[in-house]
């Protein structure tokens, strides 16, 4: 009876529950190079497919002669949308309510556009195939600037154009211009034009948040494997939504859902390349119903880059209105969002910006008004939100620039600015003017914690000191200090408003309890390594009492877990991790009543606590979870049926609004360009912490992240449309060298209507350190005259800015 | 398509001939021929070492090395650093210091660091990161990757004192 003997408090930490720091499952296998990842999958007379690509940004396709490349030895087919159409399959719908080309069908518009598909036995066979296929292309007008493509003849989309002649209406309402896709407004025009037109004092900036990608390691790829004496199609795949995945290939392919299994094995990071559908993934499925095998697809990381899912690409213009003592009236945002040739953003169908209208960020925002067009170019496709919620880094990022221009108007400290302007902790639940509800938050107390730890006014002093010593000609180094307060809104989302392509975004766990007191669990999520076998476990074993490490968690088999919407903006903890305490708490009733007959009491007269129910008042008489899952089974009781499962599908009444204050203090070498991150201090309250150790993880990942965006990374195009960063040689992933140490600390505000009060952490690193290392850089320049500078800040453009301002004079 | 010739190559102790095309990349004769799929393809390139294996002493970024550039050379890839029975200190601190998340680029750091400490038993932390800048993470930032070493490399060198 060794239970009689523990203390409670050992009985705590035997579960390995939410709050401790518990070492990650997954990681035997990775550790070992035995990870499961979908290059690693190997079947029997497996083929692999590979795209033709475009090397035009915009032309006519003339002809495409696949005879040489039939001739190849090891190619067994050519497809091309001429194939696909019969099969209604040369287009598919994006995630935008749009339609994209699977294969080129008689245009190219953008560079690296999918031409057409070879089949052949291996990676090589396919490589010579695809060089022999002939491709005729008359080149087309390249428009690469949104402004220019609104005022451009150049069609890029017939489909944009009505019989007439005029523009037809888009999924998101009346077009403008042919190359126009969408208006999206938020908040009250009149009033907030009428506020900054009387106001005080108004900052205006214009800011190009540019394009950038959110890379990961492993690349996209799928299996696809059609079993023609079965019916059954099944499709491996770096999926960030199996479900959603399977759902759209049986509604584009006609095969019902049950013949359908989707599986996303391990995942080499995902950051929000992985959400949408590719033509990669419709064209293995069609070779693979061809030729009767499985069918590989992997892009190369050119592909990856050029092609799929770029992430930003926002043009941005804010007006900001303040009393002269700095308390902000009003806010106008207008943003011109280049979405390349198809509209393929995986955003909330009624969101067409995303969660752009969180740009109020962490400020009482009496009135505010926001307005977005959505414009095709001839760039790829995408708009994926890069380790963030929908758009949240492109809202963060304006409102905390609008924030420190502002402050540059008022000639007022930029801490203090934000002080006078958060929201108050006695004012949440907060109705933000563009229309959220923050659920919670205590921003003073973490900003102040924030400033002292740094010891804010000693750096400005020290600053200050700079400057002087930098015009006396002592130094030529300047000092930065980057601030940033960031609101994130995650969770997505209640059903009553967020849905993908009509699939509403709630999300699900499913328990069964094995009769030994072990268990599994499947949910509708899928980890690219947020380490949710870990995590996962660790909520079910605080909720039902069985100890972490006797809990198995499973996703991604579409097969065995329940539906759900997947892992991506954040929403895996406020959704799948709210889904999997619902169900336990299901287990948990079931488990009461099971106790109370075996102790012989009444169902009221036992109470939970740590692993056990025990009689009230009396806790020597108990019965342990583990006693319990075995009577559950093997024991008739009357009334009770047996077993000890549970299922929850979550659907939650709100988003949840994690938080923070990052401060970067950064010294840069104006004859070089080069910043050198001295120190950076993150701040995050993501509600009640599941498994700190994880968190600082996400933490330091998201921050990295964020100094790649902010400091170097980007997917630029020249005048003719072509990929200047297709690889990593110019696309900046920083390596372990220009990384620094961060500095994490937390602040706890649970969410009041999560199950947990959990509210998600993976993004918030990124979202608030982006404007973070801007602000930095801004910030050095400020006494010097400057205002705002676009990002990325790469060494050239610092100098540059330095050199604008006469500091090489 | 050119003529297959015939290579030999000891891969994790073991004997491997076999006939390929010379133009064959070192890492797909690993993952495709050999099933070794514990080194990753991440770049194609030689940036981001999720390909890295130990060649006849040195990291090499096998996605950029032509299978008859490896011909007759003894091979060590992350199956052949520790198993379950065996793991290697730098296994163990990777997931006690939480020195990975997605795991895509974990064999490759692994190998590299091995070597590194082969190289350097007491690398300070920038050593770690110069020495570690050949292999790129998308997702810990590398601070708990160089903690990790760190740990591995002060358990290796108590070992080994232990020992002598």
């Amino acid at each position: 009876m060794k239970d009689e003997v523990t203390s409670r408090e050992e009985r705590i930490e035997n579960l390995k529950g939410m709050g401790c720091s518990r070492k990650r499952v997954e990681d035997a296998r990775f550790t070992q190079g035995k990870g499961n990842y979908v290059d690693d999958i190997k079947l029997d007379g497996m083929l692999f497919g590979d795209f033709v690509r475009s090397p035009y940004a915009h032309a006519k396709i003339v002809n495409i002669d696949t005879s040489a490349a039939l001739e190849v030895p090891g190619v067994l087919a050519v497809l091309t949308a001429k194939d696909l159409e019969p099969l209604g399959l040369h287009w598919m719908p994006t995630l935008a309510g749009d339609r994209q080309m699977v294969l080129a069908d008689g245009k190219v518009l953008f560079q690296g556009q999918e031409v057409a598909f070879v089949v052949a036995v291996d990676r090589y066979a396919a490589a010579d195939g695809i060089e022999a296929v002939e491709v005729e292309y008359e080149e087309l007008e390249v428009l690469v600037d949104p402004f220019k493509a609104m005022k451009s003849d150049v069609v890029l989309r017939p489909d944009t154009v009505a019989e007439d002649g005029s523009p037809a209406a888009g999924a998101h309402g009346p077009r403008k211009h042919h190359n126009h896709i969408f208006t999206w407004e938020a908040g009250d025009k009149g009033p907030t034009f009428e506020t900054i037109d009387n106001a005080e004092v108004v900052a205006e900036e214009t800011m190009y948040y540019h394009r950038t990608h959110p890379c990961p390691l492993e690349t996209c790829g799928c299996v696809a494997s059609m079993d023609k004496v079965n019916g059954k199609l099944t499709l491996w795949g770096t999926f960030q939504a199996p479900h959603a995945i399977r759902t759209v290939v049986s509604l584009i392919s006609g095969i019902e859902e049950h013949n359908i299994r989707v599986i996303s094995p391990d995942i080499g990071g995902g950051f929000g390349n992985k959400v949408g559908a590719y033509p990669g993934y419709v064209c293995s499925v069609v070779a693979s119903i061809v030729t009767g095998k499985p069918v590989k697809w992997i892009e190369d990381r050119m592909d990856n880059l050029m092609t799929t899912a770029f992430a930003r690409d926002y043009h941005m213009t804010g007006r900001v209105s303040a009393t002269r003592e700095g308390k902000i009236t009003g806010l106008h945002c207008h943003v011109t969002a280049d979405h390349g040739g198809f509209d393929a953003c995986a955003d909330p169908t009624k969101f067409p910006a995303g969660f752009m209208n969180i740009c109020t960020g962490s400020y009482d925002i009496p009135t505010a008004f926001l307005q977005v067009d959505g414009v095709y170019t001839n760039k790829a496709p995408g708009g994926v939100s890069y380790r963030c919620s929908f758009r949240v880094t492109e809202a963060v990022y304006f409102i905390e620039r609008m924030i420190e221009v502002l402050a540059i108007e008022l000639n007022m400290d930029a801490a203090e600015l934000r002080r006078i302007n958060f929201i108050k902790k006695e004012q949440f639940p907060y109705k933000a003017a563009l229309g959220w509800e923050y659920d919670s938050g205590d921003y003073h107390t973490a900003w102040d914690k924030a400033l002292k730890t740094v010891d804010y006014e000693g750096l400005r002093a020290e600053q200050a000191q700079r400057v002087e010593d930098f015009k006396a000609g002592k130094t030529r180094s300047l000092m930065g200090i980057g601030l940033s307060f960031f609101t994130e809104i995650v969770g997505a989302g209640p059903v009553k408003n967020c849905d993908i392509l009509g699939l509403g975004m709630f999300d699900s766990c499913e328990i069964r309890i094995h009769p030994t007191g072990s268990a599994i669990a499947r949910l509708g999520t899928i980890s690219q390594g947020q380490g949710h076998a870990t995590t996962f476990a660790q909520i079910l074993a605080s909720e039902i009492g069985l100890p972490a490490d006797s809990i198995t968690i499973e996703e991604g088999d579409t097969d065995t877990a329940p539906y759900g919407l997947g892992t991506y903006g954040s929403r895996s903890t406020p959704v799948a991790g709210a889904a999997t305490a619902m169900a336990g708490r299901k287990i948990r009733a079931k488990a009461q009543m099971i106790a109370a007959y075996l102790l012989e009491v009444h169902d009221n007269d036992v109470e939970f606590d740590v692993d056990r129910f025990v009689v009230k008042g009396a806790p020597e008489k108990f019965k342990t979870m583990k006693e319990i899952a075995f009577a559950a089974y093997n024991q008739a009781i009357p009334g009770i049926e047996p077993g000890l499962e549970a299922v929850s599908y979550y659907d939650p009444p709100n988003m949840t609004y994690p938080f923070g204050a990052y401060i970067c203090v950064m010294d840069i070498d104006v004859d070089t360009g080069l910043p050198e991150i001295r120190r950076f201090y993150a701040l995050d309250d993501c509600g009640t912490r599941i498994n700190p150790m994880i968190i600082e993880g996400q933490v330091h990942g998201g921050l990295t992240e964020a100094l790649a965006v902010a400091l170097g990374q980007e997917i630029a195009y020249d005048d003719m449309g072509n990929v200047k960063t297709g690889t990593l040689m110019d696309f900046f992933l920083p390596t372990a060298w220009e990384v620094p140490n961060y500095e994490t600390d937390y602040t706890v505000t649970p969410s009041p209507h999560h199950p947990i009060g959990a509210k998600g952490v993976g993004e918030s690193p990124h979202v608030g350190g982006v404007p973070c290392f801007s602000n930095a850089i801004q910030d050095a320049f400020r006494p010097f005259g400057n205002r705002h500078t676009n990002m990325p800040h790469d060494h050239w453009r610092i100098w540059k800015t330095a050199n604008e301002l006469g500091l090489h004079d | 398509m050119s003529k297959k010739q015939h290579y030999k190559i000891t891969v994790n102790g073991k004997e491997e001939e076999f006939l390929a095309e010379p133009r064959e990349l070192l890492i797909y004769t690993l993952r495709e021929r050999l099933n070794i799929t514990g080194p990753h393809i991440g770049c194609e390139t030689s940036h981001c070492g999720a390909c890295t294996v130990t060649i006849d002493g040195k990291s090499v970024k096998s996605c950029t090395m032509f299978v008859a550039q490896a011909d007759g050379k003894k091979i060590t890839t992350i199956e052949g650093i520790g198993g379950p029975d065996n793991l290697h200190p730098l296994q163990t601190a990777f997931k006690e210091h939480h020195g990975l998340q997605c795991g895509y680029c974990t064999p490759g750091m692994i190998t590299r660091a091995k070597k590194l400490l082969e190289e350097n038993p007491n690398p300070t932390e920038a050593e770690i990161r110069f020495g570690m800048a050949g292999n790129i993470c998308r997702c810990t930032g590398y601070q708990n990757i160089v903690k990790s070493i760190q740990a591995a490399a002060a358990e290796m060198n108590a070992a080994k004192e232990a020992a002598e």
